[in-house]
């Protein structure tokens, strides 16, 4: 029973190792599993990333000893370029779904909700270890798909019919395509049981006075992306039901008549088409119903974690605490109305594209809100440089550049030449990859003592840090020049008869000094690899409160036992955001300190 | 079953809830109420059942567009419902009706006045299902198959969908039977609330998709 549980605190944590840290239903394990697969995740995704580069980068070069380990993919060393396909495919759906849907809103979503609303557990423990022992599968079943059959899935993370729906279209669109579509039903079922928890524990479950507005950001952000996460993803379901369909039982969804593959008509038996009347957009739209609010769930939390590091580390209130929540709450809702923005070429009327290219004008007003607010918070004060504060300002920076370009982008009539270019590429890891990582990199550092009881290791924090920075913009930013010269995403790259373009040759100079920073990009990753290992098991033991901030979850041990305090639960009296208040004793008044001084003291 | 046992059973665990009782009851640590207090939000258990159907909802709601963009193309031919799809909308109607009245006997003490209903229940909820499968196999008599023709393939998709969760919520319904039988349910109090809350969902939806499949 649930909260039979909660009564017990410590006295009822499980003893044998298989229940404590494999089976567990303890939020914070659960979030550090979380947290873990999807870091392993990373890795395997990031290195899909370096092979992808590799390609564009040195077309002409041969790889004999990347030819012996993938056999698979490559010929006499030269990749092929249906692997091609598979990679980017993999690559970018790994990342957005398995690694930073995952990450920061599985992991620590379940590491901290209750943490920072007051509660012993989440709403329904054994619900959220199924969540975990439904999304391993869906893990495995995804990277299994590179070595059944002629491998993994290659329509692209969109999975765009009819590439998606006829088996044989691409040697990716056999059992590939089919267990990129069971993999995913997993991960969405996980979500799901995730997003209900969240939802639940964050509305339901809170301490004495923890009012809605007396959550901290990343509370906000994590209850609207429950909310996206629970309204968009059935559409996806829905949408690879019919695919299913469509491939397995000949059923024409998204199917038209006409197909030829390998110039043989389908047809049946009797002279009548295979598939008739079906529509591919039909998917677009499914897909991007998902599609859309789903680059929410993964920026929402970094833009949380970005507010309570930015306060706490620039020892201020967070400015414009209201409008913050009001910003976050409009771009969950407007994110339900922009999805035609990725479909400005799908022939859709161009009244109708307007009408999205204004829904997605509309987003950049509460982005800006966001981006002033941390320039105000930023405004006057003296940092505390300590590595999350660090990261917090990449977020603030990647989503501004990332921003901008997005306001290109959301232009139909500048996005139809623009379509399907590395500026697309640039636009995306910029805003949505780029910031959502680095939120992740943040509230790693931030949170490290609340998870494994530890403290990281700064210099070794500071230093992946810059090499990251430096590498993420120098591998990103050049992508939206040779986007403007007309690069195609998604190309098995110039140089062999195969994949020669001239007009490309020109812009190769600059392919190398992308993958060259790609690669330094990639390696600089060890540093945290190595630092996180390093720390969680030896770096220096931490206080209840490293970092002298306000919020709840500070007022735990590090790290919180079952039940997260060894006593009653405490009541909150404030806001998580009471920095430099006058007459404080202290430079910050936890949000447990029951005075009648700072911002939001009393009532509210 | 002697009631007496029941009652002594429900006298030993008053605070301790036997399972269909929302479990927030006991969560907050010294008695503390939630801060949702009371209604749903002070009801954990019944939101979360709530909230999922939210996300069951807006999978229907998906595939709803896709039958509306499906339905706008040429080769559209409508299908007539096999008749015994009204046989079995009654089926489950009643099932729900039998549920409400099984919920009023065990509310008010009759156990077996309430075992007897949450029989019914169960009957007709199976009954609907050999039902669906019934119509299914009608379908396929007249030579309508799975890929015959869009109608088709969105009836048997749609039925489908709509009978597993049905068949989940028999499983839950056994769930709850086998425990009203071995009495762990407090009778007097409302344990079967949240397997109704579900059932009557799936009554609802299920009209829904008959508006939409053959009336529309
Ligand atoms: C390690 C840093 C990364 C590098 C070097 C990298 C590089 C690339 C490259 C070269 C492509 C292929 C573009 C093309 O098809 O021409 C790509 C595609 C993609 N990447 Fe990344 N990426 C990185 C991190 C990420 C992250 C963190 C995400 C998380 C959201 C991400 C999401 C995607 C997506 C969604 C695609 C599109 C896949 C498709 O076309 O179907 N990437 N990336
Ligand atoms: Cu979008």
């Amino acid at each position: 029973m649930a909260h039979a549980e909660a009564h017990a605190a410590e006295a009822h944590a499980p003893q044998a190792f298989i229940w404590k840290y494999v089976f567990s239903k303890d939020h914070k394990v659960i979030g550090v599993q979380y947290y873990v697969t999807a870091m392993l995740m990373a890795l395997i995704a990031g290195l899909l990333a370096m092979l992808i580069r590799l390609q564009v980068g040195f077309p002409e070069a041969t790889w004999p000893t990347l030819g012996k380990l993938l056999p698979r993919g490559f010929s006499d060393g030269i990749m092929s370029p249906e692997f091609y396909a598979m990679l980017f495919t993999m690559h970018g759906t790994i990342m957005v779904f398995f690694v930073l849907s995952t990450a920061p809103v599985s992991g620590f979503g379940n590491v901290l909700i209750p943490l920072q609303v007051g509660w012993r557990d989440m709403a329904f423990p054994f619900l959220n270890a199924l969540s975990y022992w439904t999304f391993l599968p869906g893990c495995i079943i995804i990277l299994a798909s590179f070595f059944v059959g002629a491998g993994a899935a290659a329509g692209g993370w969109t999975s765009y019919p009819p590439l998606s729906a006829l088996q044989g279209a691409v040697p990716g669109s056999g059992t590939g395509q089919t267990l990129w579509i069971v993999g995913m039903v997993f991960f969405i079922a996980s979500f799901t049981m995730g997003g209900l928890n969240f939802l639940t524990t964050i509305l339901n479950l809170r301490t004495k006075g923890m009012s809605l507005t007396r959550l901290p950001l990343t509370m906000w952000a994590m209850l609207l992306v429950a909310v996206l996460g629970l309204l968009s993803f059935p559409s996806l379901v829905a949408g690879c039901i019919l695919l299913l369909f469509d491939r397995h039982f000949g059923t024409s969804f998204y199917l038209p008549s006409g197909l030829i593959l390998t110039n043989v008509p389908l047809l049946n038996p009797d002279g009548t088409p295979l598939h008739a009347g079906g529509s591919p957009l039909l998917w677009q739209h499914l897909f991007w119903f998902l599609g859309h609010p789903e680059v929410y769930i993964l920026m929402l939390p970094a833009l949380g974690f970005t507010s309570d590091i930015l306060s706490t580390f620039c020892r201020k209130p967070i400015f414009g605490y209201k409008s913050m929540v009001g910003a976050m709450v409009s771009i969950g809702a407007l994110s339900f109305l922009v999805w035609g923005h990725h479909m400005f070429v799908s022939g859709m009327n161009p009244y109708l594209g307007m009408a999205f290219a204004v829904f997605t004008m509309l987003i950049a007003v509460p982005s800006a809100v966001k981006v002033f607010n941390w320039l105000a918070t930023l405004w006057g004060s003296r940092i505390q440089y300590r590595t999350p504060v660090f990261w917090a300002l990449g977020v603030v920076s990647l989503f501004i550049s990332g921003g901008l370009s997005g306001i290109w982008l959301g232009q139909s009539a500048v996005d139809i030449p623009l379509h399907d270019t590395y500026f697309v590429v640039a636009h995306f890891h910029l805003i949505m990859a780029g910031a959502a990582l680095f939120g992740v990199f943040g509230a790693t550092a931030y949170w490290f003592p609340k998870m494994f009881g530890r403290m990281m290791n700064e210099t070794l924090g500071k230093a992946h840090f810059w090499f990251t920075f430096v590498a993420y913009y120098c591998t990103f930013f050049p992508m939206h020049y040779i986007g403007i010269a007309g690069h195609m995403r998604r190309i098995y790259a110039s140089g062999r008869p195969i994949g020669y373009y001239e007009f490309l040759e020109p812009l190769q100079e600059i392919n190398v000094f992308i993958t060259r920073s790609a690669l330094v990009l990639g390696a600089s990753q060890l540093l945290f690899f190595v630092n996180f290992f390093w720390s969680a098991f030896k770096g220096p033991k931490a206080s209840e409160n490293p970092w002298n901030a306000a919020g709840l979850e500070w007022t735990t041990p590090s790290p919180p036992g079952h039940g997260n305090w060894p006593g009653e639960i405490p009541e909150v009296h404030r806001w998580p955001y009471d920095y430099s208040v006058p007459d404080a004793p202290k430079d910050f008044v936890p949000q447990t300190d029951p005075a009648p001084i700072g911002a939001r003291a009393g009532g509210h | 079953m002697p009631a007496e046992a029941l009652e002594d059973r429900a006298k030993e665990t008053p605070t301790h809830s036997g399972g269909g009782r929302p479990e927030s009851r006991c969560g907050a640590p010294g008695g503390d109420p939630g801060p949702g207090g009371t209604g749903i939000l002070g009801d954990p258990a019944l939101f979360g059942v709530c909230a999922f159907l939210g996300t069951v909802t807006m999978l229907f709601v998906g595939m709803t567009s896709a039958y509306m963009v499906r339905r706008a193309s040429a080769d559209w031919r409508p299908l007539a419902p096999p008749a015994i799809l009204w046989l079995n909308t009654g089926a489950l109607l009643a099932s729900s009706a039998a549920l409400e009245v099984a919920r009023r006997r065990f509310r008010g003490w009759d156990l077996p006045a309430a075992r007897t209903w949450v029989a019914v229940t169960g009957l007709l909820g199976a009954l609907f299902v050999a039902g669906q499968y019934g119509a299914w196999r009608a379908l396929a008599a007249q030579g309508i198959f799975l890929a015959s023709n869009p109608h088709s393939s969105f009836f048997y998709v749609l039925t489908g969908l709509h009978g597993l969760h049905l068949l989940g919520g028999l499983a839950w319904f056994a769930a709850v039977a086998s425990r009203l039988r071995r009495m762990t349910l407090t009778p007097g109090e409302d344990g079967l609330r949240l397997f109704a809350v579900y059932w009557h969902f799936l009554a609802g939806l299920w009209v829904y998709l008959l508006l939409v499949l053959f009336v529309l």
